[in-house]
């Protein structure tokens, strides 16, 4: 009977808080849109301070009328069950949808309304928001780097056959299944590594010779990301067995490998691709710097791959083991027809995960001077011509690789839960 | 004896190749050094560096030798490694928790950070927020003062100085405190257990805080004074502040990369703990009639701890590491300074990059090691 009765509703008065209270909601929202979208104050007559925090304390007071135990009201009962369930929340939601009303405008100003796409040189942007046209004129240079304009159906025609190769398996009949793992460990990465080498670099079948200095842009991206897994994978195989060997001379340089390179910034062995790794190979071997980048990012991706392994590998129950050794199996008979083939469907969204990172670690290249998509945009912003649209540039790139990323995540977390379903 | 063949075999090859690949490459660096005229070795760490630093923790100039250019690398490294664990430590508790709230925007909002955050490479949310969100500061002289004495500026964020007097009787007092504080805690558990009375222990320890130090200000003769900056001409058309303290640009990129990125990481982490805690834990506990906060301090943290910290600790390490990216925005850490700078200057390819190599190995190794003490220190002890 105090005065917290009074501000709640019961059953007879229980429309004429829901009325009201959505009424004072509504009215909070429409004053934060109006003032986010028609830059109106209708406030204005009053303090500033009250003027600031009035559509929070209304919409409090709103929700608060509305918030009821159980309604019988399908829609009100799902916005107090989500978003109402008692003051502290009440006020979070606000925030929360005040902090997306004002936010929405600038933005969508800046990258639709007042941004320019059209024409080709810096003076076509006279708005005031994003000026695409500086990424559409250097879509190509983002894309491809500095290969010749007239030659990107190499690019495109080589990733196209990589991929068609790469669902070749799914399509193989099923007496043929067995040799799939071996279709994808030794003989699909020497069929790709084919196939961009004379499709991309050229220099023979009457295609011109392109050097990898010329190569750039997210596609140079793909083609580091893409070696680099093809390659860690059977080295973190190796490493992961070896790891677990009861050898201790093999297991020791295992744990010592991949301990020293899981312990180093990747920054620091591109350093050592660059200035070291000439140093130790004799004085008349020249390697090309892509081909050192590959390999170093190999070595230190490996190790992350062989921790991988080795969890599925762990995972399997002892039994596995037992029941292999028991029917007479050697060691790699074991593993190869046993183990590995349970172990390694394991450890898809692990890889996956392991690929996601070496796709994000890629742009790191620039620091050996391989102009990838970052590297790309780092060039592009300095040019007298484009300067003053790094923004732009960076939003860009951060939208293609966040799209990337993202669907590969959703994968590889897809991935988990069938796995999970299935055991 | 067959049995014995095959155990040693694999073993005695693979170390040969081992060796075989270390003394080939050796044998070639002999050969490629002995041809370009450089000598391995390491006394050039105390030759004179002549090359000057921008911000560096410590006194240093170009007079100065490499081991000390290696030394301030170091330092700078493992301060904006230290800020921001600070601030990626806060968020991501923030958003972990916020992961799990009954609020639906709440909920969300959250997720949407975290899947945000986590899929834009470091090096390209470095590259934003220096070369794009911070070049769209104002200049020195344009700036609006925020709190009313730090200034945001494109050279960079400046904030008062500390200007201590006696500032070691200040920090002895704070060391008193924490030690006093810890024999509190242990004197009061120790009464609780044997008669079963609470000592109030957190409202003596804030009062200590708060005591001790201020009685030092008032008895000890120690002084605080602000060194608050001040707009500076330098020439025509180029101002500075002076009398504060100046964040370079640079730190505040890293640092805010640094922390957005590693957050999402840590709130994932949190997130799995928190989890991971059945619910029958937190049912049990309301049954013995523990209070909702007891509940979480003596039941659910202590639980959901030993489960989010080695993840976390990792994400540190990861920090640290990818920290090393400073190098791509001029910061002068580690490799910037010394991989970078010094291997220019004396072109002691082989030393510098395994100097710089085993000194991130080694804080590696070394949290690694802690953490398998921590490790088996919590770990359930099942009799």
């Amino acid at each position: 009977m105090s005065s917290l009765q009074l501000i709640k509703s019961n059953k007879q008065n229980f429309y004429y808080f829901l009325y009201l209270g959505l009424f004072l909601f509504s009215i909070s929202i429409l004053d934060v849109s109006l003032n986010a979208f028609l830059k109106l104050n209708i406030t204005s007559f009053l303090p500033d301070i009250l003027s600031i925090f009035l559509p929070l304390i209304i919409g409090f007071i709103g929700l608060n009328f509305i918030r009821t135990e159980y309604s019988g009201i399908k829609s009100l009962d799902l916005i107090n069950k989500n978003i109402n369930t008692n003051n502290f929340n009440s006020i979070l939601t606000l925030l929360i949808i005040f902090a997306i009303i004002k936010a929405t405008p600038p933005s969508l100003s800046w990258m639709i309304f007042d941004a320019n796409i059209s024409g080709d040189t810096k003076e076509a942007c006279t708005g005031t928001g994003a000026c695409w046209t500086y990424v559409k004129v250097w879509l190509r240079r983002f894309m491809y780097g500095m290969y010749p304009n007239d030659l990107h159906w190499r690019i495109n025609l080589a990733f196209i056959l990589v991929i068609a190769l790469g669902f070749f398996g799914y399509f193989l009949r099923d007496n043929l299944k067995k040799y799939l793992a071996l279709y994808y460990v030794i003989i699909y990465p020497i069929i790709a590594f084919l196939v961009i080498y004379y499709l991309i670099s050229g220099g023979s079948f009457g295609l011109v010779w392109v050097e990898t200095g010329a190569w750039g842009g997210l596609s140079l991206t793909f083609i580091v990301s893409f070696f680099c897994l093809i390659f860690c994978f059977p080295l973190g195989m190796v490493l992961a067995l070896g790891r677990r060997s009861s050898l201790p001379m093999i297991r020791y340089i295992s744990i010592g490998y991949i301990e020293f390179w899981r312990g180093v910034p990747l920054i620091t062995v591109l350093f050592m691709s660059s200035v070291m790794f000439p140093m130790f190979l004799p004085e008349d071997f020249f390697m090309d710097k892509l081909v050192r980048v590959i390999i170093a990012i190999t070595l230190f991706e490996g190790a992350y791959c062989a921790e991988v392994i080795r969890g599925g590998l762990q995972a399997l129950p002892r039994g596995q083991y037992d029941a292999a050794k028991s029917l007479g199996m050697g060691y790699w008979k074991m593993h190869i027809f046993v183990i590995l083939p349970q172990a390694l469907k394991l450890v898809i969204p692990g890889i996956c995960n392991t690929f996601l990172a070496l796709v994000k670690d890629t742009p790191l290249i620039f620091v050996v001077g391989l102009a990838e998509l970052a590297g790309m945009l780092a060039l592009a912003k300095t040019n007298p011509k484009w300067l003053g649209f790094a923004m732009e540039g960076y939003v860009f790139a951060a939208i293609i690789f966040w799209i990337i990323c993202y669907a590969m995540s959703k994968y590889s977390y897809n991935l988990e839960a069938k796995y999970k379903t299935e055991r | 004896m067959n049995n014995k063949i095959k155990k040693i075999l694999p073993q005695i090859i693979t170390v040969l190749f081992v060796l075989g690949i270390f003394g080939f490459f050796t044998f070639n660096a002999q050969i490629n050094m002995d041809n370009r005229g450089i000598d391995f070795g390491f006394g050039f760490l105390n030759q004179e560096s002549s090359f000057d630093v921008q911000f560096s923790l410590i006194e240093y100039s170009g007079s100065h030798s490499y081991a000390r250019a290696y030394l301030v690398g170091l330092l700078n490294t493992l301060l904006v490694s230290f800020i921001s664990i600070i601030f990626c430590t806060i968020l991501g508790v923030v958003i972990g928790v916020a992961r799990l709230s009954s609020n639906f925007l709440i909920r969300n909002s959250a997720a949407w950070y975290v899947e945000f955050f986590r899929n834009i490479p470091l090096l390209l949310q470095i590259f934003f927020w220096y070369y794009a969100a911070l070049r769209a500061l104002p200049l020195p002289e344009k700036a609006e003062p925020w709190f009313g004495v730090t200034y945001m500026t494109i050279k960079g964020y400046y904030i008062p100085a500390f200007i201590w007097n006696n500032l070691d009787i200040f920090l002895y007092s704070i060391l008193a405190v924490i030690i006093s504080i810890i024999f509190i805690n242990a004197y009061a558990k120790k009464i609780q257990e044997n008669q079963g009375k609470q000592i109030p222990v957190f409202l003596i320890s804030l009062g200590l805080i708060f005591i001790l130090p201020g009685l030092t200000f008032l008895i000890g003769g120690v002084t605080l004074d602000f060194g608050i900056p001040v707009l500076k001409k330098l020439s025509k058309t180029s101002y500075i502040y002076e009398g504060g303290i100046g964040l370079p640009p640079e730190l505040i990129a890293l640092v805010l990369a640094l922390s957005l990125y590693t957050s999402t990481f840590v709130a994932e982490c949190v997130r799995a703990g928190i989890q991971g805690i059945s619910k029958g834990q937190k049912e049990a506990a309301a049954s013995v009639g523990l209070t909702p906060n007891q509940i979480l301090k003596l039941v659910v943290m202590p639980q959901a701890l030993r489960i989010i910290i080695p993840p976390t600790t990792n994400q540190y390490l990861n920090l640290t590491k990818n920290s090393s990216l400073a190098a791509a925005i001029a910061y002068p850490d580690l490799v910037l300074v010394f991989a970078g700078t010094a291997l220019m200057q004396t072109g002691k390819a082989i030393e510098i990059v395994s100097i710089t190599m085993l000194t991130y190995l080694s804080i590696s190794l070394a949290i690694a090691a802690i953490m398998n003490w921590y490790n088996k220190k919590i770990e359930i002890k099942e009799k």
